[in-house]
């Protein structure tokens, strides 16, 4: 399986982690979770455990929430399987079906079960790589509820539906509505925060708006496949039309993963970085206030110790975020860019290899309709040029 | 890697057709007949061309060997502009809108002037001008004379009221210029598929059309545009179906053909819709490009590496070419692939229509069968009752019946002979039409990839330097 989106974050052999395996049952799909580790911590060296899509969101929630994180970018959490599309599509298909030949019905249904599965080798490559980066991340990857995901051989929904009582998810509640405002309004005082701030607010819009036309791109390919399936079908010539058909609907679904994927993923990095800035904001406001108070206990003479000891937390909770913020975003950015690389090479070598492909075969058919009449003739043209890709 | 061809190659050679026609007609052992669907099969009859006349060509774009990559060079420019005010003092009594708006220029070249036997092409090259009514009554003239007697008129484009509207006004933008270059190269098929028609080019009508510096105002374009011919063959088709008396097919060959024929019909207008589908979403596909590249270039804007910010501007700058490379092949889908089987939508309304006519005249002929043996009875009856003058009239009642029906039996025989000829003409152009269509289209599709390559390849090493 291509990791198309992050670099390689399976590389340290002490703790190594996979979903070799997924079933998919009326759209629940169960992930194979497969841990090899050499740490103590764990039981056993190498176990496997089955696991929900809301165990996933379990777990980043109670990272999300754990204060000691507050520094901390957590991953983003893998978005939910997603079959709504083909499943719609599929509908449709079994709706119109007594209006198509059987070839065409065929080929439709042939091709709606390739988007099945690109859906669900996407979902498990998502979920994939979101606990790379925590079994990665020399923090996160100490995280006693993350053990439990990776060990607990039995069902998490108790403990799921415990932690939901205890945090009622306001802490993301919170973020969700007031972060913009807050990060924005804030005074900065430190320049590489101020620069980071600027940036990331912008960019976020920008790959947001990226991410919704380069979905809207991929969404017109595969009209255009399925175009072609349709007058491949009708016309009863295999051919060509079937295999461009094949390799453009190939492409739609290779340059999804690529781009689309690439810039889904890091605009959800890019929030889950905005919320860091947002905790360390909330700090400093914090902070600011603490100081404001101790300023009037001193001024009342009241209560001065509590105020000078509820100042001294903030400023080191402050400056713990700050340090440990600064090191995460310095980290993010060099990721970005050798993620971005990565991908959008992959892309260009995709779109020339399918562009020469697509001109061979369409060569090869040309050669053939010219020579209708001499079937060894064209033959033997069209295994000339097949041998060229 | 590649899908194994399950494609059927026509018969190395043409089986002439045996053109004498018996009660029973000729069964064409062909391998192909049981596969209607198949549109590149070979036409299976040679129709023997006695015509030496035929050597007049119109030249214009592809020629039957195939030369690729060069362009149709266009035989019918339009002219727009200063030609639509005169058009324009003109008020029109007619019920239909007169097409004031637009003219077209024909350029014509003779390839043998001297072999002709038609001394009207005494010039190599010539240029008329002639405006949209103009085409429209000479399909008229040419469906009222020709279509009874079972020869394929082509039909002649589609008016539209709205797209002429538009260039009326005189809007000079996308739309009325995408309008009006539709129509002229509807135009030039329909002309190039009636002088392709050797019958259709001796007409006087088609000479006086090409030839005469002026032509008379058509009148009552209505009578037989495209809509209106395609009102008439349902009529006909109506008026047959709603016949007691059903026809005897005598002729498997015809019963063959116009079944080949139906599931033909159904095979193009299905094409036509995907076709046109894929127009439209290949044009979606260009503006969501587009909209993207602006996108990533303010991505690229935004980004803070330089290294990274440079590649994702030049990844804005392919997606805008390639853009522009979709909405070029946009073009050519539709002016290769949708106008084509647009026409021949049509065209096989056309020779259903000749089909209908054929059922036409056979109905004609059993009518006067059926009146002369009812006359023959009343003969007989009236020498019974011995009424002598009255007996003399129908004697003579009887003679011009019997010259009646001959003539109609002579009727139908023409008219199924012509038939077999035209079905075999067609048929050879519409499998030549279809290869060289395609493989114009293909030919655009290839451009298009080839191109392609070259922007990836050229972005390639921006995303490499990357560090």
């Amino acid at each position: 399986p291509i990791r198309s989106v992050s670099v390689d974050l399976n590389n340290d052999a002490s703790l190594l982690i996979d979903i070799p395996d997924a079933l998919c049952e009326r759209d629940k799909v169960k992930f194979t979770v497969h841990t090899k580790t050499t740490l103590s911590s764990f039981q056993k060296p190498e176990f496997s455990v089955p696991r929900q899509h809301e165990d996933f969101i379990w777990l980043h929630d109670t990272l999300v929430e754990t204060e000691d994180y507050a520094g901390l970018i957590i991953p983003p959490a893998p978005p939910k399987p997603d079959f709504e599309g083909p499943r719609e599509k599929m509908h449709k298909l079994g709706e119109g079906e007594a209006t198509m030949t059987k070839e065409e019905y065929t080929k439709m249904k042939q091709e709606l079960e390739a988007e099945y599965l690109a859906v669900f080798k996407k979902t498990v490559q998502v979920h994939e790589i979101f606990l790379q980066r925590l079994s990665s991340h020399p923090i996160l990857n100490k995280d006693r509820n993350f053990q439990i995901f990776l060990e607990y051989d039995q069902d998490l929904s108790v403990r799921r539906k415990n932690a939901k009582e205890m945090f009622g998810g306001f802490f993301k509640n919170m973020v969700k509505s007031a972060d913009e405002v807050l990060i924005s309004g804030v005074k900065e005082v430190d320049d590489f925060f101020e620069q980071e701030k600027t940036f990331l607010l912008d960019y976020y819009s920008k790959i947001k708006d990226s991410t919704a036309k380069a979905e809207k791109m991929t969404r017109s390919h595969k009209n255009i496949a399925d175009d072609y399936i349709r007058i491949s079908a009708t016309l009863n010539i295999t051919m060509s039309f079937v295999s461009l058909q094949k390799v453009e609907g190939r492409v739609a679904s290779d340059q999804e993963l690529k781009l689309t994927e690439l810039l889904r993923y890091y605009m959800r990095d890019i929030q889950a970085a905005k919320d860091l800035l947002y905790r360390r904001a909330r700090a400093l406001a914090d902070y600011e206030n603490s100081n404001k108070a101790l300023d009037k206990a001193r001024l009342k003479s009241k209560d001065i110790p509590q105020a000078e000891e509820h100042q001294q937390q903030c400023l080191q909770k402050f400056d713990k975020l700050s340090e440990s913020g600064k090191k995460e975003l310095t980290s993010f950015k060099g990721r970005r860019v050798v993620a971005f690389r990565k991908n959008l090479i992959e892309m260009a070598e995709l779109e020339i290899k399918h562009a020469k492909v697509r001109s061979s075969i369409q060569l090869y058919y040309i050669c053939f309709i010219m020579c209708t009449n001499e079937l060894q003739y064209a033959w033997g043209i069209c295994k000339i040029l097949c041998e060229q890709i | 890697m590649f899908v194994l061809l399950c494609f059927q190659s026509g018969p190395a050679s043409l089986t002439t057709e045996d053109l004498s026609t018996n009660a029973n007609g000729p069964k064409q052992a062909s391998l192909f007949d049981d596969d209607p669907d198949d549109l590149f099969a070979e036409a299976t009859e040679e129709v023997s061309l006695d015509s030496p006349d035929r050597d007049v060509l119109l030249s214009d774009g592809p020629s039957p060997a195939i030369t690729p990559m060069t362009p149709p060079t266009s035989v019918i420019t339009p002219r727009i502009g200063h030609a639509h005010d005169d058009m324009f003092t003109h008020s029109s009594f007619d019920e239909v809108e007169e097409d004031g708006g637009d003219s077209f220029d024909i350029h014509i070249s003779v390839s043998d002037p001297e072999k002709t036997s038609m001394s009207l092409f005494k010039l190599r090259e010539f240029s008329v001008r002639r405006r949209f009514s103009d085409f429209l009554g000479l399909h008229s003239k040419l469906a009222s004379k020709y279509l009874h007697i079972g020869y394929i008129v082509p039909p002649a484009p589609e008016k539209s009221i709205v797209g002429m509207t538009k260039v009326k006004v005189g809007k000079e933008d996308q739309s009325s210029n995408e309008f009006v270059e539709k129509r002229r190269s509807a135009l030039e098929r329909y002309l190039m598929r009636t002088v392709k028609h050797p019958i259709l080019l001796k007409d006087p009508d088609v000479l006086q059309f090409l030839e005469s510096s002026e032509l008379p105002r058509a009148v009552s374009t209505q009578a037989l545009s495209s809509a209106g011919l395609l009102r008439m063959v349902n009529k006909a088709a109506d008026a047959v179906n709603k016949m007691t008396i059903k026809m005897n097919e005598s002729d498997a060959w015809f019963e063959e053909k116009q079944q080949h024929f139906e599931n033909l019909d159904v095979q193009l207008r299905k094409l036509h819709a995907s076709v046109e589908s894929l127009v439209l979403h290949r044009k979606e596909l260009s503006m969501n490009m587009a909209s993207f590249a602006k996108s990533a270039a303010m991505l690229g804007n935004s980004e803070d590496h330089t290294a990274l910010s440079r590649a994702l501007s030049q990844l804005a700058e392919v997606e805008e070419k390639i853009d522009q490379l979709q909405q070029d092949q946009a073009n050519a889908d539709f002016y290769f692939l949708s106008e084509l089987l647009g026409d021949y939508v049509r065209l096989i309304t056309a020779v259903k229509g000749v089909f209908d006519q054929r059922m036409k005249t056979w109905q004609k002929w059993q009518d006067s069968q059926m009146m002369l043996q009812k006359k023959r009875e009343a003969e007989a009856k009236l020498q019974f009752n011995n009424k002598p003058d009255k007996l003399q009239q129908a004697k003579d009642e009887i003679k011009e019946l019997e010259m009646k029906v001959q003539q109609g039996e002579r009727d139908f025989e023409q008219i199924s002979k012509t038939i077999r000829k035209e079905v075999g003409r067609f048929e050879k152009e519409r499998v030549k039409d279809f290869k060289s269509t395609v493989i114009q289209y293909l030919e655009t599709l290839l451009q298009t990839q080839q191109q392609m390559i070259k922007y990836w390849e050229a972005f390639l090493p921006e995303a490499k330097a990357i560090s």
